[in-house]
């Protein structure tokens, strides 16, 4: 598929990455040279230098026949510019603009239907979104959800001296008590689908699947009870910052924010308040504890620098936070800070672009592409979430009957109104989601590939 | 570290050598390009995967280096040319397309040999790296073949023409394969046997210039002549301009600004070679056929030769002569300076003249309406500036053999521009046989620093290269 990605900042960049990955023709557009010389001498891909809202650059970029333009530049007015101009090029070409001024958050609606956008995309609020989700059952260092929001893919970590120490795979359904599957496994940065004679040790990470409604009690019964967030530390007032305590106080959580811009502090103050602003510098640590931070259920290390957020994550750690999370925005190497207590990591773009990717198989495989896609154990699984429709073979079969590819599971069905974590006996039917991961050894585009042969 | 460019380079030579068979020489040829892919192979196993803007120009400049020794093997085995330089010359003068030959009677040699001398020039015009580009399916290293593209392809800025690299080789393959055969069959509707079509349209579409005659073109019909010159004048046309035919762009094809200086030039330098000539040949229509086949077949690089020009004029000589610097246009299958590099210089030129005049003055260059990077004009400029050292030098080395100055400058010039035949000496009757070995082995090395436009060689010289980190 032919798509056009403007503006070539990190965002762009890892768009294009994972673009390239899917085996898409890209066309990059920007202004920077250098940017561009980069990127071509880095990917498969043409550049295109100028102004990406401009006809003639666009032309050259050959949007006439490109299906899919992607606007990334800094500006969000320059972004939607560009969405408006390549549409009146190209009738059928579909735009997805990123937005991130939340003094155009109420409007986005208006704005689609007045752009020609199909979709907008907002980082900052997409990572609000997810922290939220984290701080509700601190434990759970990332979750996914799939089917509505009905089943989570969580990740917990097994900490020394936990009931899941030496324990063997097939002993976690009696421990947790409800049925659970773990899918994956993240062991010394190397991403494992585990087996039947797997045992998990000290210092894995474990991507569990388990039903929405009872998060709660697998926490309680893995005997990782940790009492409910009530008092939560931002440090860095950036607009995550903003969305983010806008959330929290709609669920009456007590949030600080601390910020080193006085301007900044004005800003939110006047936005948020109910939250307490405080100005000063968030890697003054004396600063943190006179704030309270020992006190805090919850510190969030969300500045624009990721040093500095590591930083604050490992002090807060050290504090004995009981729920640290960290924004890592830049460094490329996630696996380098795995053996760090930096708690949940969260990447803005890391999470964006996994929507677009949606997207974009959703577009080239209308019928039979997954209806979600999520990236879990550092971007090395992939869970996906397929509905099972006539095409699909081994309707009606017992799993234990049926060939997967190897490393490819069935983590979940769900049929109707109610949740299947399958064993041997399972089966699905048509009409059934079911959530199927995979390691990346496998490009799953639609259902049927997960069958060997 | 280096080894694992080699990597690539073992299936090029599988395949620029697997295509010959019959003769001995062959069957060797392929034996040794065998064994020495195979040990390259077993060399590389354990080389690291990426590859870097360096390795890229070094992997091309190797590439063509053990091309070249290995393409000379069915020549000596075979008996054809039995010393060693001087099949060597012969191989590189083909892959080079350069079309400079060391033989006195061409027409005595085997067909094998014959079809082999002119393939070597089919592939080297479009480069055999790319034609790896557009067999290989490899993901990954994505960026380093952008860097093999750019050593191999002729021109100051190399684009791609869609977004895979892999879709640009291969559609740059499609219209060299697509005017090759349209070549073969408009030769073959004037009556040429054959072989002897297949064989001058593979030296025409490499803008080569090894005929399989002694008198080269010269013995064939009027008509075919002509076909012979529009093609080379199609074939040193950028390529990317067949690609804009077929998008149905042509208004922007004529927009071009390189490829009209090309045509500009190309039209008067026959105008006024004819001025210059009439009276020699019976008819205007000959003259013009005349000057238009030697302006074409030298400003292509070609070679091919259809009257002794070393009788005309001096004025005509020296237009030619001006010609063989300049060469064809970038992207195409030519050799020498390239139009697009001469239009790049003469701007600056231009730029910097009006700059005395007013010091505060801002300009671009610029192109097609859009502006050079200054990097590209610095590019350019660096270049010429090589050019014309590596010009001299040679040019120093080759005059110890002593022969007159016209035949030694122009024999340098023919070679590092890949033209083919020069004046006096080195003539289009005559060839470089007499040359000692030394001068020989430096006119190989014109050749393909000639052809790989002089970087990748250079590079290959560079003690840096070679530095393990």
């Amino acid at each position: 598929m032919k798509i056009i990605i403007g503006g070539g900042g990190k965002f762009g960049l890892t768009l294009v990455r994972k673009l390239i990955d899917e085996g898409h023709d890209i066309t990059l557009i920007d202004n920077d040279r250098t940017v561009l010389e980069e990127a071509v001498n880095k990917y498969d891909i043409m550049a295109v230098q100028g102004n990406c809202a401009a006809m003639p650059v666009l032309r050259e970029a050959d949007v006439e026949n490109a299906e899919l333009l992607i606007a990334s530049m800094g500006l969000d007015e320059a972004n939607l510019l560009c969405c408006m101009t390549a549409h009146a090029l190209n009738k059928n070409l579909h735009t997805i603009a990123r937005i991130r001024n939340p003094e155009y958050n109420e409007q986005v609606y208006h704005m689609r239907d007045a752009f020609a956008l199909s979709m907008t995309i907002n980082p900052e609020r997409q990572m609000a979104v997810e922290i939220e989700r984290l701080l509700r059952y601190p434990g759970f260092l990332h979750r996914d959800s799939f089917a509505k929001d009905r089943v989570e893919i969580v990740e917990i970590k097994v900490e020394p001296g936990s009931v899941l120490c030496d324990c063997s795979i097939l002993n976690i359904n009696s421990i947790s008590k409800d049925k659970v599957l773990v899918c994956a496994v993240l062991r010394e940065g190397v991403a494992l689908i585990p087996d039947g004679s797997f045992i998990f040790k000290e210092g894995d990470r474990l991507f569990v699947t388990a039903p929405t409604s009872n998060l709660a009690s697998l926490l309680k019964n893995l005997g990782i009870i940790k009492k409910k967030t009530k008092k939560v530390m931002i440090c860095g007032g950036s607009r995550s910052s903003y969305y983010l305590a806008q959330r929290l106080e709609k669920s009456n959580l007590n949030v600080t924010i601390i910020e080193k811009d006085r301007e900044k502090c004005n800003y939110l103050a006047g936005l948020l308040p109910k939250a307490t602003i405080i100005n000063g510098d968030a890697t003054n640590l004396s600063l943190l504890e006179s704030e309270g931070l020992e006190s805090c259920d919850a510190v969030i290390a969300m500045t624009g620098l990721d040093e500095m957020n590591i930083i604050i994550s490992l002090y807060g750690n050290k504090c004995g936070t009981s729920q640290v999370i960290t924004k890592i925005a830049h460094i490329e190497n996630i696996q380098l800070l795995s053996s760090l207590p930096l708690g949940s990591v969260v990447d803005p773009k890391e999470m964006c672009s996994s929507i677009i990717v949606r997207y974009v198989r959703a577009m080239k495989n209308k019928t039979e592409a997954a209806v979600s896609v999520h990236r879990i154990a550092d971007g090395q699984v992939e869970a996906e979430e397929f509905i099972i429709d006539g095409t699909a073979k081994h309707i009606g079969k017992s799993l234990k009957n049926v060939r997967l590819k190897k490393n490819v599971l069935i983590v979940c069905i769900n049929r109707k109104s109610h949740l299947i974590i399958p064993d041997g006996n399972s089966f699905y039917e048509e009409g059934d989601t079911v959530i199927v991961v995979t390691d990346s050894t496998h490009k799953i585009n639609k259902f049927n590939d997960i069958f060997e042969g | 570290m280096i080894e694992a460019v080699l990597m690539v380079q073992a299936l090029i030579i599988a395949i620029a050598t697997g295509d010959k068979k019959g003769v001995i020489g062959f069957l060797t040829g392929i034996g040794a390009a065998v064994f020495v892919s195979a040990v390259i192979g077993l060399m590389c196993r354990n080389a690291r995967q990426i590859m870097y803007a360096k390795d890229g120009f070094v992997c091309v400049g190797l590439s063509w280096i053990a091309m070249s020794l290995i393409g000379c093997i069915p020549f000596v085995v075979s008996g054809a040319i039995p010393s060693f330089v001087d099949a060597l010359f012969e191989t590189v003068s083909g892959f080079t397309t350069t079309g400079s030959s060391i033989l006195n009677d061409i027409e005595s040699l085997s067909k094998g040999i014959l079809y082999w001398r002119s393939f070597t020039h089919w592939v080297g015009g479009m480069g055999v790296l790319v034609f790896l580009l557009a067999l290989s399916s490899s993901k990954e290293n994505a960026g380093f073949t952008m860097h093999l593209l750019r050593a191999e392809s002729p021109g100051p800025d190399v684009g791609k023409l869609v977004p895979h690299i892999k879709e640009t080789a291969k559609i740059l393959y499609y219209i060299y394969i697509g005017l090759t055969v349209l070549c073969i069959l408009f030769l073959l509707a004037g009556g040429m046997p054959l072989f002897d079509s297949v064989c001058t349209s593979f030296g025409t579409a490499g803008t080569g210039g090894f005929g399989i005659k002694n008198d080269s073109i010269a013995g064939y019909s009027p008509y075919l002549q002509n076909v012979v010159t529009v093609f080379m004048l199609l074939f040193g046309v950028n390529f990317s301009c067949y690609y804009l035919i077929i998008l149905k762009q042509i208004k922007a094809v004529f927009k071009d600004e390189e490829l009209r200086a090309y045509l500009g030039i190309v039209i008067c330098a026959t105008l006024a070679i004819a001025w210059n000539i009439r009276g020699l040949y019976s008819s205007i229509g000959e003259t013009l056929r005349y000057s238009a086949f030697q302006v074409v077949t030298i400003i292509t690089t070609t070679g091919f030769a259809t009257t002794d020009f070393d009788l005309w004029p001096s004025f005509s000589k020296a237009i030619l002569y001006s010609l063989m610097f300049l060469g064809a246009c970038a992207g195409s299958t030519g050799g020498g300076l390239k139009v697009g590099r001469l239009l790049i210089l003469v701007k600056s030129f231009r730029r910097n003249v009006r700059q005395v005049l007013n010091p505060n003055h801002v300009q671009t260059i610029q192109n097609n309406g859009k502006r050079i990077d200054d990097k590209i004009v610095l590019n350019t400029q660096a270049y010429f500036a090589a050019y014309i050292l590596i010009i001299f030098v040679s040019y120093m080395i080759v005059s110890l053999d002593n022969f007159s100055i016209a035949t030694n400058f122009s024999a340098v010039v023919a070679c590092f521009n890949n033209i083919g035949p020069g004046f006096e000496g080195v003539g289009p009757t005559c060839n470089f046989a007499h040359y000692s070995i030394l001068s020989k082995i430096v006119l190989i090395v014109d050749m393909l620093a000639g052809r790989l436009e002089i970087f990748p060689i250079l590079i290959l010289l560079s003690k840096n290269t070679w530095k393990r980190k």
